[in-house]
């Protein structure tokens, strides 16, 4: 019966310091199967996969691979079991080409010296084969990020593997890219290859797993073939609670008056963004829908002063001209940008919850030409108090801290700087149900105090929960702008997108 | 799909930022000095002059590139050469003198891939600390006593002997050009640290050994180090411990210059070589140019700064 699963993990245990993370956890993956791993942040999903790629290693339990029990203790152990996984943070070495990354520790080699001809042949098969359109020889560091992980998953294809973890594979790629990877997974299906599926997009769970297994504070709660589970079901398994409220539109109590905060008129950034213009009213939250490279991020970061913005554009705030050449111009003018990244771009991961949350708001917290650590600390007790951040100290390294309290963390740094306008750029990307509720919230109440909102986002649900009105991004242009009462069902909206 | 690469210029100005210097400071010095620094002569003994440092900015590469640094280089050349000298005195058996010498790099680099792996100690305090001990070393062999070498096969072949009009120290050059060149472009081993420069925690993951790669990295700019310590030796006729004393800054200076990143990530070979040969243009120069040796060295410090901000300069934002 055994040989039925490509893996059995069997009463997995897993702690850190006093921490359980994993308690006696049973997952079994059948052969030829995509299975679903569901879960908030910190269920112990990526704990429990990163144990079977031998990143970590378990306290106890068994690990069976096609039906001989296996010892994996480190990565090598499980690339040699033909276990290979795809990470949710790009693995590429950014400064390397496509093919060098690909074959990177796999080279294939004529005597001592490369075989660079060999590997641009097998490079350039692999793509057209997967109808990614690449060239071998780019550097990665030049390809867009939705681009950059489909090579991420073509390079753990280029390698012949038994057993394919995906962590949020979805996450930057566009309908269009998405679609490509869910016929490669039908191909690899084929093929025999089992895969374990992690993501927080349960559209894309029913569409393409057999089995969904929900995990909870690193427990199984249940386990079921597709069939069985409706998306409300699978949803209340998981949160075990009801958030569907907060993600629900709630129609304004008081209108938004006519006074504009902002004037964006004929904004150009480079090729990405070819004559936009909009305003946004005080109080509004304005969302921008569009495809990856649309030029939402490059609106965003244009009016944060982080891109150049050609000849002949204007931007008015306030009925006055404004410059928004740097991004110390575009703060001291009410701007607050959470960026896109935020690993990367919006925190310093080696430091503390405190140091991050401080970083931009330094002048608050002076006393004379000291730095009040009193201020800091209140600071900071404040931000985990209003957004609900879940930490143990303020002294917490963010690296301890949930992606979903992460970027909360983000949220409290910038609201600090009391901000007038918010830009948003993907704001819920990696995060669970439960905290994409609560950072919904946190808008909620952001505008209602007459702030405003720029929303970038490719989750649908969420738009049509919080924007008041949602302008659709084409190409670099704004092909079609609708008011939130005027939009009568996500297809709507995804229908204005996609054509 | 949409575009696939970012609006960006495919083709960087700075990759060939060197080329551009070192044609613009030959073209400068040429017509400022005529013919006793535009001479054959004159352009050879350039070439011997760096060789040594041309061949310890390929080792670099590699060592920057892997995101490290390696200060240690300057007091290994000191140390080998007086290695070298003694065994050389004793024995007079070449083989023997450049084992002893090249052993002594590998085991020092060993020691600093060793600190920087294991001991997860940063690179350039590590280096700092050991440049220090290595040089006392090299102090202390002969109470700060130089040791002349007579062998004339070793002089010829390590310094400064010619092939044809070529002189072996350029012979020595390209050597390590082609060698460097090839291990980067063309071996996985090249290519593996660049990868591991570039994203360590991807490599580690890919199944790439990087703590070994950095480990062999150390290993390998210490023997070539130890190598440079014999060019200096041969082309003097002498060891001193002072050899190749500030002469890491001059090597890290070409290597940058030639287009590596300190962050580490990528490098060019061709590029330190070249970087090397135009540090050792500008000392040439200014010493025909009849500067002393203060000017000399501020001169050529405001030349560096000035050749890598020209290099650096970059488009400010993304367009």
């Amino acid at each position: 019966m055994s040989d039925a699963y490509a893996i059995s993990l069997e009463h997995i245990y897993k702690s850190f310091g006093s921490v359980e993370v994993l308690k006696d956890v049973n997952f079994h993956l059948v052969k030829g199967t995509v299975h679903a791993l569901v879960g908030g942040n910190g269920a112990g999903k990526s704990t429990l996969m990163k144990i079977l790629t031998g990143v970590y290693t378990c306290d106890s339990g068994k690990i069976v691979v096609d039906g001989n029990e296996v010892k994996i203790r480190n990565t090598k152990d499980a690339q040699k079991n033909g276990i290979k996984m795809i990470f949710q943070e790009l693995s590429l070495s950014p400064t390397m080409t496509v093919m060098e990354n690909i074959f990177l520790a796999n080279e294939s080699v004529k005597g001592i010296a490369l075989n660079k001809k060999e590997m641009y042949r097998r490079t350039a098969e692999l793509f057209e084969e997967l109808h990614i359109h690449v060239k071998p020889t780019d550097k990665v560091k030049d390809l867009d990020v939705g681009v950059q992980q489909l090579v991420e998953i073509a390079k753990a294809l280029s390698v012949e593997a038994k057993v394919l973890i995906m962590d949020e594979p979805t996450a930057s790629l566009t309908e269009k890219e998405t679609n490509t990877l869910f016929r490669i997974i039908e191909q690899l299906k084929e093929k025999g290859v089992s895969i374990v599926y992690i993501s927080h997009r349960m559209k894309e769970i029913f569409r393409v797993c057999d089995k969904i297994t929900v995990l909870k504070d690193g427990e199984i709660v249940q386990e079921r073939n597709k069939e069985d589970f409706t998306l409300d079901s699978l949803i209340e398994v998981m949160l075990g609670g009801s958030v569907e409220k907060q993600m629900k539109y709630i129609p304004r109590k008081e209108p938004i008056g006519d006074e504009k905060i902002l004037t964006v008129k004929n904004l150009k950034v480079g090729n990405r963004v070819d004559g936009v213009s909009f305003e946004l009213r005080k109080g509004e939250i304005l969302g921008l829908a569009g495809l990856m490279g649309s030029g939402r991020t490059e609106t965003l970061e244009a009016l944060f002063g982080l891109r150049k913005k050609e000849e002949g554009t204007e931007i008015q705030m306030d009925g006055r001209s404004v410059k928004l050449h740097t991004v110390s111009q575009a703060i001291q003018s009410g701007f607050a940008l959470i960026p896109e990244d935020r690993r990367r771009q919006g925190l310093v991961l080696e430091h503390t919850l405190k140091e991050n949350v401080v970083l931009p708001n330094f002048k608050s917290v002076m006393k004379g030409i000291r730095i009040d650590r009193n201020k800091v600390r209140a600071m900071t007790e404040e931000a985990i108090e209003t957004l609900a951040i879940k930490t143990g100290s303020v002294e917490a390294g963010m690296l301890s801290l949930s992606g979903g309290n992460q970027q909360k963390a983000v949220i409290a740094k910038w609201l600090n700087t009391n901000p007038k306008i918010l830009l948003m750029d993907e704001p819920t990307a990696g995060v669970d149900v439960m905290a994409k509720a609560e950072i919904i919230d946190i808008v909620r109440k952001y505008v209602a105090k007459g702030n405003s909102v720029i929303f970038v986002s490719s989750e649908l649900s969420e738009m049509m929960a919080i924007c008041d009105r949602i302008l659709v991004y084409h190409a670099g242009k704004i092909k079609q702008e609708f008011e939130r009462e005027k939009i009568e069902s996500e297809e709507q909206l995804e229908y204005a997108i996609q054509h | 799909m949409q575009s696939n690469t970012k609006g960006r210029k495919k083709i960087d100005i700075n990759d060939y930022m060197v080329y551009i210097i070192f044609v613009v400071v030959l073209t400068i010095f040429a017509v400022w000095l005529g013919g006793t620094f535009f001479s054959m002569s004159n352009i050879l003994n350039i070439t011997r002059q760096a060789g040594a440092t041309a061949v310890m900015a390929v080792g670099m590469v590699f060592v920057i590139g892997l995101g490290h640094i390696d200060l240690s280089i300057g007091s290994v050349v000191a140390l080998s050469a007086m290695i070298i000298a003694m065994i050389l005195r004793t024995t007079n058996n070449i083989i023997l003198a450049l084992a002893a010498g090249l052993a002594l790099g590998a085991v020092v680099g060993a020691f600093n891939g060793f600190a920087v792996v294991k001991l997860k100690m940063p690179a350039f305090l590590v280096t700092l600390g050991v440049s220090s001990v290595i040089r006392g070393i090299a102090m202390w062999t002969t109470n700060t006593k130089a040791v002349p070498i007579v062998n004339k096969t070793f002089n010829h072949w390590f310094g400064a002997g010619d092939v044809g009009v070529v002189p072996v120290l350029f012979l020595w050059t390209i050597l390590a050009l082609a060698l460097g060149y090839f291990v980067l472009e063309w071996t996985p081993f090249g290519k593996r640290t660049m990868a591991t420069g570039g994203n360590y925690m991807a490599s580690k993951y890919s199944g790439v050994k990087v703590e070994l790669i950095t480990f062999q990295v150390f290993i390998i700019m210490g023997v070539i180090s130890a190598l440079a310590g014999a060019l200096y030796a041969g082309r003097m006729q002498t060891a001193r411990w002072s050899y190749g004393d500030g002469v890491e800054m001059d090597v890290i200076a070409a290597v940058v210059l030639g287009g590596t990143s300190m962050a580490g990530g990528n490098g060019s070979i061709v590029g330190a070589v070249v970087g090397a040969l135009l540090i050792n243009m500008i000392n040439n120069g200014l010493v025909i140019g009849g500067f002393n040796t203060a000017q000399q060295i501020i001169m050529k410090g405001i030349i560096i700064i000035l050749a890598v901000a020209l290099g650096s300069v970059k488009t400010k934002k993304r367009a």
